[in-house]
């Protein structure tokens, strides 16, 4: 595996309400930040991650394009996916080994449309969509199958919270409070805030990380795994493709000082925990986690990013990125990070 | 006897031969047991000596007219289609009283076919090897019409997907509508490679950076290229329409716009044209403001 | 470095308007069990899978990865969901293809497809959000134009594109998969269907398809199956749709992405050196216009080889053998057929549409305002 680091992570002032601005006016300030970081205007490789149906158009992506200066024309992709699956794809090119570097980014915009009947839209077409089973409803369902304690879950939204108050990126949004339930067992401080934003992540490989940037994130591993779709078909307690990931990517052999992890829904982060293997001493969500800023198909790269940023300014030493896709967690990424 | 709702006219008679409460036919051992297990719910079939399945079931081998056996199976409840024929006006007394099909079904498990109806809707949907259902009647008493009609299985649904979004143009594009709605046309130049696009936008797609100063751009311009559409579009007032690439004075890259004003085909690359506005009242805060391009009258360019 | 990338396996569905018969699971399954089949593997011998498809408006079920993961065997793997406009087909191969080059993982199953008979794909095509600053007209009005530049350009004659409108369906009838299959077709057949955007005629068009196509991808350690094709260079490029200057006739995206799949091919006149190429041609015109934008001729003479039957099956550069994207066209699968084709010649399975002693082959795929590209060249030798 060629040594990689993430060298750069820049995001917007993420917004629970339209600012706005178009897609492409949302992504260049991380654009332009990560390339003023880096000096780089170029890149070996661009891969970015974004869907159609928030943004309710086809080819939402192609817009998008006019914020990177593509010119001379640039070897660049896209994933209808959650941006952390664009970083994994350059990581991937990285390997190979004739290019030394890759600008990485993802946006969206919730504040367009009803995020949870966006996402009815990913379900089996002919079985569960037709149900008109929303976001909200089936996160229940896995909540109700977990069977986690509202004081665990209370304390995760506050702690979350705080965080995001103290986080210029993240939304400023009061300590919960309030006992009607949305969906039972969830409350509506339960699920993340909708959210709009963007951000962008510059990889690069050996000594061109070693000369952009002081303490490189040095990815020493990334896996993602997928589970089956249907919810009746696996066990919705647990995220055996989050613990298969983190195995792959070598979570489990040392500490984790700080991990970001995909949390749109208060009891996915005891799942999670369980299903990574962290331990009490590993600091979940300083930026505040998804429950404070989720700007859908960027808030997996943020992840990455935000824990690479502690690597980056000396706060920790090796950190874990989690990304998520699917109903109930049935997709997961996980990057282990390093000093 | 003759119906006092019907007066007779000379030497004509409405006449009615009905046995009140109808006939009691006894079925004996081999269709009374298909039917009762209609009544169940079920359909089943008779062994032939010769190892076939009759369906319905007799009492004898057609073929040779020896007794069947006493072994009965069940069949179906599925069966295929084999061949049909479509009644658009049903009769009084037909199994429907809505557009069907007569049909010769071979239910699975089968070696015969069963005729029945099939309620397919429509005659279109009926095909070969169409795959069909029994509807059964809530009440049953043990009769053919325990089934109500056959109708085809399942083979699609029909999922409404409808997202709603609410929308707003982007920062430049605002900005440039807000011109639009004063009659203007408000481009930018990069303050990078210098070249003047329209309409305005933030950055600049060939240097990748933020785009600040805005130029007003005249409304006169020169046809790059152009399609001569045929199929008709809402936005176009008839067929055949032309949208052009229309590269205004000033600017360095063209707009796709309407060309009006002249015919189709006598539009040509590197033609002057210039806007023509809506009437000033007519305004708002969209290109319909533009209702075309029309030529100007001046000698072409050369491309 | 890169380690090698060979197929092993190629499936494809027959491509039809509609494909009544099968759920979306079902349809990607056939294609991608006849891959395994080619390929002698099972769903378990695939380390990780790759779709790719257009839009997700065309079939309204989104991200579509999620509910097709166990259909296609990958639970417990990683996947993944490609999605660049219309050269998505290509760009899946090379996903793919990446992984295996990359060393990540040694036996990749890739996808792409398109059930646009589900909804309608003029319809999911020209859907639009409101504030816009230009007219959006369909996709022939959008190509129209530049097609009209190209003929002003280089004086070609107007019966170009229908010799290769004619061309391609004949290559069809020898492809059991292609969808327009119309026998006896001929200029004056293409010639006596209307004008849709001039010079753009109903039998100048691509149909519009459901189907999906699939290959087998692996590491140069883990071959099974018959006969392997290579990848000898592979290579995506993108350029902004509104750059001023842009040449939208002979995209610099396009010319660049040749230019770098043939330094890694080892490959100076494609003309000469190049055995069949599987060109992404869903207007007859751009046979022409491709022909020069990849360099086989130069510019302004593009119509001059199509005019002198070098690209028909039987000429010293067959393009779309197979029938092409004009032939059939589910739209997010067209891409990876065409990698897929280009595989199958270089390996001599091409039943009917085989050229003889096909050894290099061109794959690829364009999309957006013909401003992304993705292509691959394969080889019967290993680089």
């Amino acid at each position: 595996m060629r040594e990689t680091a993430v060298v750069a992570f820049a995001q917007t002032r993420h917004s629970a309400v339209d600012e706005g601005r178009s897609e492409a006016e949302l992504i260049l300030p991380p654009l332009e930040e990560v390339r003023a970081a880096t000096g780089l205007r170029r890149f070996g490789f661009t891969c970015s991650g974004s869907c159609d149906y928030l943004a309710g158009a086809p080819f939402s992506f192609v817009s998008a394009l006019d914020a990177l200066g593509a010119w001379p024309p640039i070897s660049e992709s896209h994933v209808e996916m959650d941006a952390a699956w664009a970083l994994y794809e350059a990581w991937v090119r990285l390997q190979h080994g004739d290019v030394d570097s890759a600008l990485v980014y993802g946006f969206g915009k919730s504040s367009l449309g009803d995020l949870r009947e966006i996402m009815t839209l990913q379900l089996d077409p002919y079985y569960l969509a037709p149900l008109g089973l929303d976001q909200v409803s089936f996160a229940a369902l896995q909540a109700s199958a977990t069977g986690a304690e509202r004081a665990e879950l209370d304390e995760i939204v506050r702690r979350s919270r705080a965080d995001g108050r103290a986080n210029p990126y993240a939304l400023d949004l009061p300590d919960p409070s309030g006992q009607d339930a949305e969906v039972a067992p969830l409350r509506p401080y339960d699920i993340a805030p909708i959210t709009d934003g963007a951000a962008a992540v510059v990889l690069a490989a050996g000594d061109l990380a070693r000369e952009l940037c002081e303490r490189p994130a040095w990815i020493t591993g990334i896996a993602h795994r997928i589970e089956p779709h249907y919810l009746g078909m696996r066990d919705l307690a647990r995220s055996v493709s989050a613990a298969d990931a983190a195995r792959a990517a070598g979570a489990g052999k040392g500490d984790v000082d700080v991990a970001e992890l995909h949390v749109q829904f208060s009891h996915e982060e005891p799942i999670l925990r369980e299903a990574l293997g962290l331990g009490e001493g590993t600091r979940v969500n300083p930026s505040g986690g998804p429950l404070a800023a989720n700007p859908v198909m960027a808030t997996g790269l943020i992840r990455i990013g935000e824990a690479a940023a502690r690597v980056m300014d000396g706060t920790a030493n090796r950190v874990l990125g989690h990304a998520t896709s699917g109903p109930c967690l049935q997709h997961n990424l996980v990057t282990v990070m390093e000093a | 006897m003759p119906s006092s709702a019907d007066p007779p006219a000379p030497l004509r008679a409405r006449h009615v031969l009905e046995f009140p409460g109808g006939y009691t036919r006894t079925t004996g051992p081999v269709i009374g047991r298909f039917l009762t297990e209609m009544r169940d719910g079920r359909l089943v079939g008779v062994r032939t000596a010769a190892g076939r399945t009759l369906v319905p079931p007799l009492e004898y081998d057609p073929d040779t007219g020896d007794a069947v056996t006493e072994e009965f199976v069940e069949v179906g409840p599925s069966g295929t289609v084999e061949s049909w024929a479509w009644v658009s006006t049903p009769r009084k007394g037909h199994p429907l009283d809505r557009p069907f099909a007569w049909a010769l079904i071979r239910l699975d498990g089968a070696d015969t076919s069963l005729v029945h109806a099939v309620d397919a809707g429509d005659v279109r949907a009926m095909r070969p090897g169409l795959r069909v259902r029994p509807r059964w009647r809530a009440e049953r008493t043990g009769h053919i019409t325990d089934i109500e009609s056959f109708v085809p299985e399942v083979t699609r649904i029909v999922s409404e997907v409808r997202t709603e979004y609410t929308v707003t143009p982007g920062l430049a594009l605002r900005r440039f509508l807000e011109g639009i709605a004063e009659g203007v046309l408000i481009g930018c130049r990069c303050g990078t490679c210098h070249k003047v696009y329209v309409p305005y936008r933030s950055s600049c797609p060939e240097c990748g950076v933020s785009i600040t100063e805005e130029v007003v751009v005249p409304d006169t311009g020169t046809i790059t290229t152009f399609a001569v559409n045929n199929l008709p579009d809402p936005r176009a007032p008839e067929v055949p329409f032309v949208s052009a690439y229309i590269q205004l004075d000033g600017t360095d890259i063209p707009m796709i716009a309407l060309v009006g004003g002249i015919a189709a085909h006598e539009v040509r690359q590197g033609m002057r044209v210039r806007a023509v506005w809506v009437p000033e009242e007519e305004r708002t805060m969209s290109m319909a403001n533009i209702r075309w391009f029309a030529p100007t009258g001046e000698p072409d360019v050369e491309l | 470095m890169s380690n090698p990338c060979a197929v092993i396996g190629v499936g494809q569905t027959r491509y039809t308007t509609k494909r009544r018969d099968v759920s979306l699971a079902g349809l990607v399954r056939e294609a991608a069990l006849r891959a395994l089949q080619d390929a002698g593997l099972t769903w378990k011998d695939i380390d990780a899978v790759v779709i790719g498809k257009a839009p997700d408006l065309f079939e309204g079920v989104m991200m579509p990865e999620a509910y097709l993961a166990d259909a296609l065997g990958a639970a417990g793997k990683p996947m993944m969901r490609v999605h660049t406009a219309g050269s998505v087909g290509g760009s899946t191969a090379l996903v793919g293809a990446s992984l295996i080059q990359g060393g990540v993982h040694d036996r990749v199953l890739v996808v792409a497809f398109e059930k646009q008979s589900e909804s309608n794909a003029t319809w999911a095509l020209s859907t639009h959000l409101p504030f816009s600053a230009s007219l959006v007209v369909g996709a022939g009005g959008y190509f129209a134009p530049h097609i009209r530049e190209y003929i002003r350009r280089s004086g070609a004659p107007e019966h170009i594109g229908h010799l290769v409108a004619v061309k391609d369906r004949r290559n069809a009838l020898k492809n059991p998969y292609a969808h327009l299959r119309i026998p006896g077709i001929d200029r004056e057949m293409v010639e006596s269907t209307p004008m849709l955007w001039e010079p753009i005629r109903y039998l100048d068009t691509c149909p519009s398809s459901d189907g999906a196509c699939a290959m087998v991808l692996a590491a140069q350690d883990r071959l099974t199956g018959s006969t392997p094709a290579w990848v000898l260079g592979a290579a995506t490029r993108s350029e902004p749709i509104f750059r001023a200057g842009r040449d939208t006739v002979n995209p610099q995206g396009g010319k660049d992405c040749a230019a770098d799949v043939y330094r890694q091919a080892g490959i100076v006149d494609p003309r000469r050196e190049i055995d069949v190429a599987e060109v992404y041609v869903p207007f007859s015109w751009y046979e022409p216009m491709w022909l020069e934008n990849l360099g086989f001729a130069a510019e302004g003479e593009g119509w001059k080889l199509t005019e002198s039957g070098a690209t028909a099956l039987d000429g010293d550069i067959p393009w779309n053998a197979s029938g092409g994207v004009l032939s059939s066209n589910p739209i997010g699968a067209s891409g990876l057929i065409r990698f897929a084709e280009a595989a199958l010649q270089v390996r001599g399975m091409a039943g009917e549409h085989q050229v003889d002693g096909a050894r290099r082959a061109l794959g690829h795929a364009y999309g957006g305002g013909a401003q992304f590209f993705a292509m691959w060249m394969v080889g019967s030798d290993k680089p």
